[in-house]
C-alpha cells in the first residue's frame, strides 16, 4: 500500500484580525482552488425566519460595497471562473478554481463578497422566487422528503437539526433586506473565518494576499448557533409520506449518533463503513441489492459533527418492497449490533479507508475541502499523517461496542416517502 | 504505435499507443503527481447498438459485469480493488460503455487482471440475472420520480423518430421485464472482443511495465470478427415537434432540444462557443465537468431567463457524440411563472441570437472560459485518461491534445452562422413538464 510519508504539509497563518489561512502548494495544474468558510449555517436560523442563512448563501455574491451583482459576475466569468456559494448546517462556503494569473483578483473579489455584500432589494425578489421554488421541487422530490422528515422525528421540530435547511416557503416570504443585513453582521466576522488555498502557488504568497484583502476587516464578537441537547430516544418512530405521482418510494431510517470529538468516532467510522459504505452498500448493500435485487441505491452514511449527528440509511425501492426492504434494513442493523463485525471485515474496511487518502486527496479541490474540515475540528495539520494510525489502533471489540451503541431497531426512525400508503391491511 | 505530444495542461506529456496482437488498443500516459493509477476498460457498444426487444441490454450488460468472473469470485469483484482503497465504477451511455478503477499505483496489476477478466470471463448467473433485473427497473423508476429527467426521456424520444439515440439507455420497461439471460449473453460475447476496446492507463507507471503486464493480461483474449453495424441516419426534421408531460407536482418544466452536430462535425467546436455564450461554459469532459457549475450568470439565457425572475435554473447541454445528437436548454419555472412565460421569453433570446448573432466580446469570453475549464476538468488522472478513452471510442483520441487548439481557431462568424442554421423552429422539439394540480405542503400520516 502506497501512502504519502511527508504528508500535505500545509501553512497555517492567523491574520491578526482572527482569520485564519491555511495554504498548500501542489503542481497538478497551472490553477488554484480558493475555499473560504464562514462557521455559520443553517442551525443559526432564527426560529422566527427559517431559511435565513440560506437565503443569505444566495445572496452573499449579489453585490458588494465597491461591485453590482452584474460587475461581480462578469469579472469572474470572463476569466472562466464559477463562484458556488454552498451551504451546510454550520457553514457557509465560498468556492472556486481559477488559472494562477487570475488568483489575486479572483480573492479580492472572494473576500469583498463575504465582508462587504450589500444584498440590493433589486436581487431579494428574484433570489427569493429561486429559492421557493426550490422548497417546492424538495416538497415533491421523495428523497428529500424523506430524509428531511428523518431528521425531524430525530431532533424534533423545533431543533435546528430538526427543521429543513432551505426554511419554508412562509419564511421565505418573510426574509427581507434588513433580516440578511443583521443576520450578516452578528453571524460571519474574521474569527469564524476560514480561507484554504490550494494550488499553484506558494504559501507565503498566498499569506500575503490573504493579508492585504482580509487584513482590513474589523474584527468583532461572532453570535454561535444555539444548539440545544438532544434527548436520548428510547422507542421506534415512523412516519409514511404517501407520493402517489412517485414511481418508487425513498426509505430513510436512523439514528442520532455521536460527535466528531467523540473518542469513539473512528470505531463508528469504522462500523459505518462495514454497514453501509464498504464494496457498495456495505452489508446493506449486500443484502438489499445484490442479494434481493430491491434497490438500485442503498447506503448509510454517519454524519458526526459539533453535536451528534445523524447516522442514516437510505434506499430507494418499489412501493411493494417496502416491508421486506425495512425488515432487511432492521436485520443487518440488529446483526451488526449483536455480533460486530468479522475480523475479515474491519480488516478490509481499514485497508480501504486508509489506502483512500492518496485518492481523496489528488485534487486541489479535494484538498481544500479536506484542510477546512481538519481546521473545523481542530484536527491539527499533520492529520493526514496521523489519520492511518487512528484508524489502525481501533479494535474489533472496539467497532462491536460502537454498533451496540448506535444501532438498535427498536429505536430506529424510520419515514418512507413515495407511491406507499403503508403495511396492507 | 505512436507518440504524441500534448499542449500544456496536466496533461502535458506524452501518450504511448499500441495495438495488441488481438486488436486491443492502449492508450498510456505517465503522470507523476501522485502515487496513483487509473484504468478505463472502454467498449466500443452503447444504447445506440440496440434493436426493439432488448433496449437497455447495453446498460444491464454492464451491471453484469460487475456480478464475478471465471477467476473472481461474485462477492470480490468490488473488494479485490476497494482493498487497495480504491475507487471503481462504470457507465453506458449512447455510444459507449466503460469501467474504471483508480488505485493506489501497486494496485495497477489487479486493475488490469480485473478488466481482462471482465472482457472474457464474466458470468452471467441466471439467478443474478434475475436479481439485476429488479436493481434496474428501480433505478428507472427512481429516475422517473424526477420531473426533468422523465420530461428529457420524453423529449429525446420525440426528437428522433429512426435513430435509436431515441431510447433511453435504461431501456423501455416491457423490455427490462422480458429480456432473458440469453439476451444478456449474447450481446456481452458479441461486443466484448479486444479488437472493439480501448484500454487506457495513466498515472504514477512506466508505460514498459505497463505494456508488459496490459499483453500478459489481454494477449490470451481472441479477438472474434465483429459483425457490421447498420445505423438509420435521422431524417432532417420538417417541423417543429412539441410534447406535454402533465401529472401531479410541484413545479413546471420546459426543454427545448435542437438536432446538433456530432462531434466529428466542423460545427461542434462553433457550437460549443454558442452553448457557453447561451449558458455558461461546461466544458467537454462528461465525468468531470458536472462537478462544477458553470459560470453563466452573465450567460445570455440567465440573463434573460432567471436574472428577470422568470426561471429558477437554466442549462445548456452539448456532449460530443458519434452521431448528431442533441443540444438541449433546460429551465425551471419559477414557482407562480406560467410555462407559457417561460418558453416565451426563452425562445425570443435564441430568435434574437440566430437572428443576429452574438457579439465578438461574448464569444471571446466564452473562449477563455472553455480554455479554463480544460485546465480545470484535467486536474485528476481519472479525468485525463476518461477524456483519452472516450474519444478514441467515438472518434479518435488525438482530438483531445486538439481542442483547445480547434477552440481558438473558432470565429464570430462561425458562431453565429451555427446559430442562424441550428437555432431554427424546424430543427427543435419543445418539451413541457405541467404539473397537473398543486401538491400541497405535505404531511406524514
Amino acid at each position: 500500500m502506497s501512502v504519502a510519508v511527508a504528508g500535505l504539509g500545509p501553512v497555517r497563518h492567523v491574520v491578526a484580525n482572527g482569520v485564519r489561512v491555511i495554504a498548500k502548494a501542489t503542481g497538478v495544474t497551472p490553477a488554484v482552488t480558493i475555499h473560504v468558510s464562514a462557521h455559520v449555517g443553517s442551525a443559526a436560523d432564527p426560529p422566527s425566519l427559517p431559511g435565513l442563512a440560506y437565503f443569505l448563501s444566495r445572496m452573499i455574491d449579489r453585490g458588494t460595497q465597491s461591485m453590482t451583482a452584474d460587475a461581480v459576475a462578469e469579472t469572474l466569468e470572463g476569466r472562466g471562473v464559477s463562484l458556488a456559494a454552498s451551504l451546510t448546517r454550520h457553514t457557509l462556503s465560498l468556492v472556486c478554481t481559477c488559472l494562477v494569473e487570475d488568483f489575486d483578483d479572483v480573492l479580492r473579489i472572494m473576500a469583498d463578497c463575504l465582508t462587504r455584500p450589500v444584498f440590493p432589494e433589486s436581487e431579494i425578489a428574484t433570489r427569493r422566487g429561486e429559492m421557493i421554488t426550490f422548497i417546492r421541487q424538495d416538497e415533491d422530490n421523495p428523497a428529500s422528503v424523506a430524509m428531511n422528515g428523518l431528521m425531524e422525528l430525530l431532533y424534533g421540530p423545533d431543533h435546528p437539526y430538526g427543521r429543513r435547511p432551505r426554511g419554508t416557503v412562509a419564511g421565505a416570504d418573510q426574509i427581507n433586506r434588513a433580516a440578511l443585513v443583521d443576520f450578516h453582521a452578528r453571524m460571519i466576522g474574521p474569527s469564524s473565518t476560514v480561507v484554504t488555498i490550494v494550488g499553484d502557488v506558494v504559501p507565503a504568497a498566498a499569506v500575503a494576499a490573504c493579508e492585504s484583502v482580509f487584513g482590513d476587516w474589523q474584527p468583532h464578537p461572532v453570535i454561535e448557533a444555539n444548539l440545544p441537547s438532544t434527548s436520548p430516544v428510547l422507542e421506534r418512530r415512523s412516519r409514511i409520506v404517501p407520493m402517489m405521482n412517485k414511481a418508487q418510494a425513498d426509505i430513510a431510517y436512523g439514528f442520532t449518533s455521536i460527535a466528531r470529538a467523540d473518542p469513539d468516532y473512528y470505531a463508528c467510522w469504522l462500523m459505518n463503513n462495514v454497514l453501509g459504505e464498504y464494496s457498495l452498500g456495505g452489508r446493506l448493500g449486500d443484502s438489499i441489492r445484490e442479494r434481493q435485487g430491491m434497490a438500485y441505491y442503498v447506503l448509510s452514511s454517519l454524519d458526526a459533527n459539533v453535536i451528534p449527528g445523524p447516522l442514516a440509511i437510505r434506499a430507494g425501492v418499489a412501493a411493494g418492497n417496502v416491508e421486506r426492504a425495512l425488515a432487511a434494513i432492521d436485520h443487518e442493523v440488529e446483526a451488526l449490533a449483536t455480533d460486530g463485525p468479522t475480523d475479515k471485515e474491519l480488516l478490509e474496511s481499514k485497508q480501504y479507508l486508509i489506502g483512500s487518502l492518496p485518492r481523496t486527496l489528488e485534487t486541489n479541490a479535494s484538498i481544500a475541502g479536506f484542510l477546512q474540515g481538519l481546521e473545523y475540528f481542530g484536527l491539527g495539520l499533520d492529520y493526514d499523517l496521523r489519520l492511518p494510525g487512528l484508524l489502525q489502533s481501533v479494535s474489533r471489540d472496539q467497532v462491536h461496542a460502537a454498533a451496540r451503541r448506535l444501532l438498535d431497531p427498536a429505536r430506529a426512525a424510520v419515514v418512507v416517502a413515495g407511491p406507499y400508503a403503508g403495511p396492507a391491511a | 504505435m505512436a507518440a504524441l505530444a500534448q499542449p500544456s495542461t496536466l496533461s502535458a506529456g506524452v501518450v504511448h499507443e499500441q495495438v495488441l496482437d488481438n486488436g486491443l488498443r492502449l492508450l498510456i500516459q505517465e503522470v507523476h503527481t501522485a502515487p496513483l493509477a487509473t484504468v478505463w476498460c472502454w467498449y466500443r457498444v452503447g444504447s445506440k447498438d440496440e434493436i426493439p426487444g432488448v433496449t437497455g441490454v447495453s446498460h444491464w450488460v454492464e451491471h453484469m459485469n460487475f456480478k464475478g468472473t471465471t477467476n473472481i469470485p461474485r462477492d470480490q469483484v468490488k473488494g479485490l480493488i476497494e482493498r487497495y482503497g480504491g475507487y471503481w465504477n462504470g457507465y453506458t451511455w449512447i455510444d459507449q460503455t466503460t469501467y474504471t478503477e483508480t488505485a493506489t499505483r501497486d494496485a495497477l496489476d489487479h486493475m488490469l487482471f480485473i478488466e481482462a477478466e471482465r472482457m472474457a470471463r464474466s458470468l452471467y448467473d441466471p439467478a443474478d440475472c434475475e436479481s439485476e433485473r429488479t436493481v434496474i427497473i428501480s433505478e428507472l423508476q427512481g429516475g422517473e420520480n424526477d420531473p426533468d429527467q422523465l420530461l428529457d426521456q420524453e423529449v429525446t424520444a420525440t426528437a428522433f423518430r429512426a435513430h435509436p439515440y431515441r431510447h433511453p439507455t435504461i431501456g423501455w420497461i416491457s423490455d427490462l421485464q422480458s429480456m432473458t439471460r440469453d439476451d444478456l449473453y449474447t450481446y456481452y460475447r458479441r461486443y466484448y472482443v479486444p479488437n472493439n476496446a480501448t484500454l487506457v492507463v495513466v498515472g504514477d507507471v512506466d508505460t514498459a511495465d505497463v505494456v508488459r503486464l496490459a499483453a500478459r493480461h489481454f494477449d490470451p483474449i481472441e479477438s472474434r470478427a465483429l459483425s457490421p453495424r447498420l445505423y438509420t441516419t435521422e431524417p432532417e426534421q420538417l417541423g417543429e415537434r412539441r410534447v406535454t408531460v402533465r401529472r401531479e407536482g410541484t413545479t413546471a418544466y420546459l426543454k427545448i432540444a435542437y438536432h446538433a452536430p456530432a462531434v466529428a462535425s466542423d460545427d461542434f467546436f462553433p457550437m460549443l462557443v454558442l452553448d457557453a455564450v447561451l449558458s455558461g461554459a461546461k466544458g467537454i469532459n462528461l465525468w468531470a465537468s458536472f462537478r462544477t457549475p458553470p459560470p453563466q450568470r452573465s450567460a445570455r439565457l440567465y440573463q434573460a431567463l432567471v436574472n428577470t425572475g422568470l426561471a429558477s435554473s437554466v442549462s445548456g447541454g452539448l456532449l460530443p457524440t458519434q452521431h448528431p445528437f442533441l443540444y438541449t436548454i433546460s429551465l425551471t419555472a419559477t414557482e407562480g411563472v406560467t410555462l407559457d412565460r417561460v418558453e416565451e421569453a426563452a425562445l425570443s433570446e435564441i430568435e434574437r441570437v440566430r437572428l443576429h448573432g452574438v457579439t465578438s466580446h461574448e464569444v471571446e469570453k466564452a473562449k477563455r472560459q472553455l480554455r479554463a475549464r480544460l485546465v480545470f476538468e484535467n486536474d485528476s488522472i481519472t479525468n485525463i485518461a476518461h477524456q483519452l478513452g472516450y474519444f478514441e471510442t467515438l472518434a479518435r483520441w488525438t482530438l483531445v491534445p486538439s481542442i483547445a487548439g480547434q477552440l481558438d481557431a473558432v470565429t464570430l462568424d462561425q458562431v453565429s452562422a451555427v446559430a442562424a442554421a441550428r437555432l431554427t423552429a424546424t430543427n427543435r422539439t419543445i418539451g413541457r413538464f405541467e404539473p397537473s394540480d398543486a401538491v400541497p405542503g405535505r404531511q406524514g400520516i
